[in-house]
């Protein structure tokens, strides 16, 4: 679509393409969790289990589908003062994030995608509403990138 | 090391007399009256207020044991005494059976344990002031200890509850960003928990100007002649504002008729009376009169509601001072707070539509701390002015305006002012000073799009939205923590964005919808740069440290 946002001159460095695979094994059990449920739902109150099942994977071929563009939209750059970070195709979000802002930064590492060397980046400052999660990052990205932060952060601190 | 004698007659002199003075650096907080009271911040050791166990506490106790006591007492008597016969006055049959000597015994030790329990808890509870830190030290058997950084205080609450009011004692409450991070003085002398306040305030300032030259404590010694109950009705009717550290005169003046007019045309009176309506056509249409059942909880509940809101905003009264905005209401339990410069976070002035006729507004601001204190404080303490007319939002704005715009001159302070004045009450249209929604933005705000926009002034950010509840929204610059940019399919469609403003969370969130692609896109990259170099250049965590002794 011509009219998608776009920040002008940012260049974003995207995230693992291994993500795709740990969304979609994500979305490949919550897809048999939500059939399970359907079923035993349906064979309760109405016959017509088929439909339901067949309603919930159409969604689910969709999302699964939407899955390597969603994880291709991600993405963050380090600026001079700030950090940028873009997700989501159809419902787009941009955030900016001072560095001297910063609270605290999280490593979080599922089975999955420990499995598959990959690991999530999770700002938080004072404000809730902040909500910067970079999922998808090569371990050793990750730790890096970690580093990098908490010492842009220390030179750059400021109250709240 | 003089240790300040509170002088005769008050409780303080009464516990004292029992026990030694205290020893070495430790102080009791309760020299009201004394003059002394810089002294409470000199980095050495504290006591609390004498009675401040009872006061916590104490008071309760002793009237929940009277109802036990007199409810149960056949019982308990059982208990004890298995052949009490069940008629009769357990007094008559302590006479009786010669028990005088055993049941003063018992009273005696349990009002022993009591007191000795109090006075450990009050000798244990200690707090110090440093030049760096708050730091307290409580309890018994489980220890705690905590310290502050007087940098990183967001406010100084004090509150009077109307008992302890009565003892002439206050609340200090040092107000830390956070959930539960505050630190808590009770209770203080009166007198001297103001003190003390401005104490705090000075050092966290990181001003070099002594305190003696303003701030030396105006001339209460004459008070040292007057009996106790005298000093105690003049604290009373003392103005909620120190004198000296404030002008005594309020610069909004809430009647009481405008009190009762605000809340008569609140939200929650048309909920009552869509209720009322509600409750009459269904007893009209069934002809029972079942729904009466719901009118007695429902009404008390109203009235509670009311009252709150009413008796929480009676003496409402807000100045300036050297260390920021002080904010006091409360009849009878009352309390008032200082907001240091650069503490508030966002500031939202708002209009719901009843109030369009009189021409009232609302100002609440979005603040780090949650004070832990109830009734009186609680919902309050976001709400800075809780009902007022065009001229005293504009006072109330420029009282705290220069503290939101950080170093701006006269001449941004008053074109930042007439932004805000124009975003107040404006229909909006092209060239106001704010950026508005385009006319397709129409779809999604029918009646607002005119203006639905925003403003980029000296020092702030402003936000103005809706037709029908008007609502401005200032957030400073060196305040803001991050900034987002949204776009769904509906708004792709039309070529729109939302903005969103991210500061510490409270009553506000400040967001704005439905604004042109472009100009978001504008308005995200110029906010992510005024954010960094506002934060770099913010220096209100020491917000008088360029002052120098004159």
């Amino acid at each position: 679509m011509a009219d998608r946002l776009e920040l002008p001159d940012a260049t974003w460095q995207r995230v693992s393409p291994r993500l795709i695979v740990s969304e979609f094994v994500g979305a490949v059990i919550s897809t048999a969790i939500f059939i399970a449920a359907v079923l035993t739902l349906t064979n309760v109150v109405w016959s017509g289990a088929i439909w339901g099942v067949a309603v919930v994977g159409v969604i689910a071929i969709i999302v699964f589908v939407l899955i390597p563009r969603r994880v291709r939209a991600i993405g963050y750059q380090l600026r001079d003062d700030d950090l940028l970070f873009r997700r989501g195709i159809l419902f787009q979000r941009f955030v900016a994030v001072p560095y001297g802002r910063m609270q605290l930064v999280d490593i979080n590492r599922g089975p999955l995608s420990r499995m598959l060397g990959l690991s999530e980046l999770k700002f938080v400052t004072a404000a809730a509403s902040t909500g910067v999660t970079i999922p998808g990052l090569r371990e050793a990205d990750a730790d890096e990138l970690r580093d990098k932060l908490v010492a842009l952060a220390e030179t750059r601190r400021a109250g709240l | 090391m003089t240790v300040p004698l509170p002088e005769e007659g008050t409780e303080g002199a009464r516990h004292e007399g029992g026990s030694p003075p205290p020893a070495g650096s430790l102080r009791d907080a309760d020299t009201s009256g004394n003059g002394n009271r810089n002294s409470l911040a000199d980095g050495e050791w504290h006591r609390m207020h004498p009675a401040s166990p009872l006061l916590k506490g104490g008071i309760a106790l002793i009237a929940i044991l009277g109802v036990v006591v007199a409810n149960l007492r056949e019982r308990i008597f059982d208990l004890f005494v298995p052949h009490f016969p069940q008629e009769g006055d357990p007094v008559d049959y302590i006479l009786d059976n010669g028990l005088i000597g055993w049941a003063l015994l018992v009273v005696a030790v349990v009002l022993l344990a009591l007191v000795i329990g109090f006075y450990i808890s009050w000798r244990m509870h200690l707090f110090r002031i440093t030049d760096e830190v708050v730091e307290v030290r409580s309890g018994i058997l489980f220890r705690t200890n905590r310290k502050a950084r007087l940098d990183r205080i967001q406010g100084i609450n004090i509150v009077r509850p109307f008992i302890a009011r009565l003892f002439g004692a206050a609340k200090l409450e040092i107000n830390q960003a956070g959930q539960d991070a505050n630190v808590q003085l009770s209770y203080l002398g009166s007198a001297s928990a103001d003190g003390l306040r401005r104490e705090i305030l000075r050092l966290a300032s990181g001003t070099h100007v002594s305190a003696a030259s303003g701030a030396q404590v105006a001339d209460r010694v004459g008070l040292a002649d007057e009996n106790v109950i005298e000093r105690r009705v003049n604290e009373f009717l003392a103005p909620e504002l120190d004198p000296d550290a404030a002008p005594p005169e309020s610069i909004v003046k809430l009647n009481l008729g405008r009190l009762v007019g605000s809340l008569a045309l609140s939200g929650s009176t048309i909920f009552l009376l869509v209720l009322i309506a509600a409750g009459v056509t269904w007893i009209a249409t069934t002809g029972d009169f079942f729904a009466l059942f719901f009118a007695i909880p429902g009404a008390i509940g109203f009235a509670s509601f009311y009252w709150r809101r009413f008796s929480k905003s009676l003496r409402y009264s807000i100045a300036g001072t050297p260390d920021g905005i002080r904010v006091g209401f409360g009849l009878l339990s009352t309390s008032n707070e200082t907001l240091p410069p650069g503490r508030i976070h966002s500031v939202e002035v708002s209009q719901p539509l009843l109030w369009r006729g009189p021409g009232w507004w609302e100002i609440k601001v979005n603040r780090a701390s949650h004070s832990s204190t109830k009734g009186a404080g609680g919902e309050a303490n976001t709400t800075i002015l809780p009902v007022g007319d065009r001229t005293d939002v504009r006072r109330v704005l420029e009282l705290m305006l220069p503290e939101l715009l950080a170093q701006a001159g006269d001449g941004d302070l008053s074109a930042a002012i007439s932004v805000i004045e124009s975003g107040l009450e404006s229909k909006g249209g092209p060239d106001d000073g704010f950026t508005n929604s385009p006319r397709r933005a129409a779809v999604l705000r029918w009646f607002s799009w005119r203006r639905n926009g925003f403003a980029i002034t000296t020092g702030s950010l402003v936000l103005r939205k809706g037709a029908i509840w008007r609502q401005l929204v200032v957030v400073p610059q060196p305040r803001l923590q991050s900034v987002s940019l949204h776009q769904g399919p509906i708004l792709r469609a039309l070529r729109l964005a939302d903005i969103h403003l991210h500061t510490v969370s409270g009553p506000i969130s400040a967001d704005l919808g439905a604004i042109d692609q472009d100009a978001a896109i504008r308005f995200f990259e110029d906010v992510a740069r005024v954010a960094v170099s506002a934060a770099q250049s913010d220096t209100s965590h020491r917000w008088r440290a360029g002052e120098q002794p004159a």
